[in-house]
């Protein structure tokens, strides 16, 4: 086994939890553990805990009043008047007790993540707690609080001067980091999810490429509803070699959501866990071919916490630790165990059945689009130094 | 939204007597396409960069002419019968006006004065704004009757469903005695409200899967 990966851990990341009716699910997090162990992917050594983030950290990216009122409404039992405004206490960010300190620990978590691998104490970290890509500098949206992976960016940039090249293959636009580095040319933001026409947070079209020195430095593929598994590919194949070797990053972030799955609840892209496979081997070829193998992995969105979010961060972590997997059983002992709680009929396989789902009548024209939004990405991104 | 609110105050204007070579070094000077023509406070004319065009030779012909045409002046190609608006005007009544009038710009007058002009692009800008995401908001589209109170009742799911609207577009009839109402609102997870829409008896259009809803 590899030992040049880490696996950011701690039970203690589920209590980042709003109600048992909340879409996001921490608790997806312990089924990847221990779908990873009973695979024999990973020991104890392999895992680091989590830190909590300090304030100072936290102001790296978010508005000191905002972090007080997390503080303050992490104390409380009611919400308080002034709350919504900073985006707290609404369907999608309900109040809960200690929210602060909860998501200051998965912040900590990328930060401890960056540390090992701008330190050189390991080649590639994964903190499948983070991913929080929608919180703003001083509002909480889209599930998330405070956004780890702005605040882990911002860290890089201080303390490093690294250049970072952030790809977020979440099917959600990775809004909130976006707009944290919008006009920054050091920092690259890659963004490929579902057309915001219907979807959350419906900004991340074609046409928002940065702003004064950054701009070229935002680029956003907005997919198609319905895109599925090959044309998904294309575009990301296509892409992001030619972004990530023109912009010659010093580190890779990548966010890592795995909403795009067919069975997510929440959207309408049609992929199979083949992409979850793919997507970290090129972002694993990248960060050795150009950054010394520096790369930090977050987890993100994935609301099929029984069928999806276990599958595709285990394959994820086996692509960062050089332990290929191909199709095969899930082990019976955590199928046995997990059934009693899944609503859902637990997939018994690694790898979706290849004619599992039903082709798209409209395949050709989505990837044709796709095609097309693709090049339109393409037309302003940085030249080769 | 009133002309006031977005119309440009600072213009660009020529008198009678400009040179055609003045008038389109401003043009192109400025990035702009219109430049009303003033005697003193008083607006006599409007040129636009399309009258300058016309009154040049082609460009497949010799330029020997071009010395010639260029020292004329604008009062000799000015357009003079040149509709404006009012600053209280609405903006939807300034794009029927460009769009019946085929014309480009509406130079603003109040009491006979010119204090500012709208232009296509102004016009184009702020209904970009208008369809556009200014919160991260999920799209919802309902198919209601054409009758009174369909709004109102539509609104009352999303209290009863605590979802916050950010903004409100409604479509005339797609189909004869119905209406389609467009809502972004600010959540991501709009299976609950969608769900209570449909049990009230709504239609939630949801995006096309190979040529049928969901």
């Amino acid at each position: 086994m590899s030992r040049q990966s880490r696996f950011i851990y701690s039970p203690d990341f589920t209590r980042y939890f709003f109600h048992k009716e909340h879409p996001f699910n921490q608790q997806r997090l312990i089924l990847t553990h221990e779908l990873m162990q009973s695979l024999a992917l990973i020991s104890p050594e392999n895992v680091l805990s989590p830190r909590y983030a300090t304030e100072e950290e936290l102001l790296l990216i978010h508005d000191q009043q905002f972090i007080q009122t997390v503080r303050r409404q992490g104390m409380e039992e009611t919400e308080l008047p002034i709350s919504a405004s900073y985006g707290l206490g609404t369907e999608d960010v309900p109040i809960f007790r200690n929210m602060h300190e909860a998501t200051s620990l998965i912040v900590g978590g990328t930060l401890v993540a960056v540390d090992e691998v701008m330190n050189a104490r390991a080649h590639h970290v994964f903190n499948p707690a983070g991913g929080l890509h929608h919180a703003f500098r001083g509002r909480a949206s889209g599930f998330c609080i405070y956004n780890d992976c702005s605040v882990a960016i911002a860290y890089i940039r201080k303390h490093w001067n690294a250049r970072v090249l952030y790809i977020d293959t979440d099917a959600h636009h990775g809004d909130g980091v976006q707009w944290a580095f919008y006009d920054d040319p050091n920092v690259l933001t890659v963004s490929l999810h579902e057309t915001g026409k219907y979807l959350f947070p419906g900004t991340g079209n074609v046409t928002e490429r940065g702003d004064g020195q950054g701009y070229g430095y935002s680029i956003n593929v907005p997919l198609d509803a319905f895109t599925e598994d090959d044309s998904f590919l294309e575009v990301y194949q296509s892409l992001i070699p030619r972004i990530a070797r023109s912009f010659q990053p010093d580190i890779i972030v990548t966010q890592n959501g795995c909403d795009a799955h067919t069975y997510d609840p929440l959207t309408h892209l049609c992929c199979s866990m083949r992409i979850y496979q793919k997507i970290p081997r090129l972002a694993h070829t990248l960060a050795h071919e150009l950054c010394e193998g520096r790369w930090v992995a977050v987890g993100g969105g994935g609301y099929d916490i029984w069928r999806v979010v276990p599958r595709a961060w285990t394959l994820l972590w086996s692509e960062m630790t050089d332990q290929p997997l191909t199709n095969r059983p899930l082990p019976e002992e955590w199928l046995s165990k997990w059934q009693n709680y899944s609503q859902v009929e637990l997939p018994t396989y690694l790898f979706d059945g290849e004619n599992q789902f039903p082709p798209i009548p409209r395949r050709k024209e989505i990837s044709e689009k796709n095609r097309l939004i693709l090049e339109k990405a393409a037309l302003h991104m940085p030249q080769k130094i | 939204m009133r002309m006031e609110q977005f119309m440009r105050k600072k213009v660009v204007t020529v008198t009678a007597d400009t040179t055609i070579q003045v008038a389109f070094a401003l043009l192109k000077g400025n990035r702009i396409r219109h430049l009303p023509v003033m005697d003193g406070n008083r607006l006599v004319g409007i040129i636009s960069d399309r009258d300058i065009r016309d009154a040049l030779p082609s460009v497949l012909c010799s330029h020997s002419d071009d010395k010639m045409v260029m020292q004329k002046q604008v009062h000799e190609i000015m357009v003079t019968d040149v509709i404006t608006a009012h600053p209280l005007e609405f903006l939807e009544d300034a794009a029927k006006t460009l769009y019946e009038h085929k014309v480009g710009s509406l130079p603003i007058l109040e009491n006979g004065q010119l204090v500012g002009i709208v232009t296509e692009s102004d016009i184009l800008y702020k209904m970009i704004e208008l369809f556009g995401v200014h919160h991260a908001s999920s799209h919802l589209e309902v198919e209601v009757d054409d009758r009174y109170g369909m709004l109102a009742e539509v609104s009352q799911v999303f209290r009863d469903a605590k979802v916050n609207v950010a903004s409100v577009m409604m479509f005339p009839h797609t189909t004869e005695g119905k209406k389609n109402l467009i809502f972004r609102v600010t959540t991501m997870d709009t299976r609950i409200v969608t769900q209570m829409l449909q049990e009230k008896g709504f239609q939630v259009v949801d995006p096309i899967r190979g040529g049928q809803s969901l």
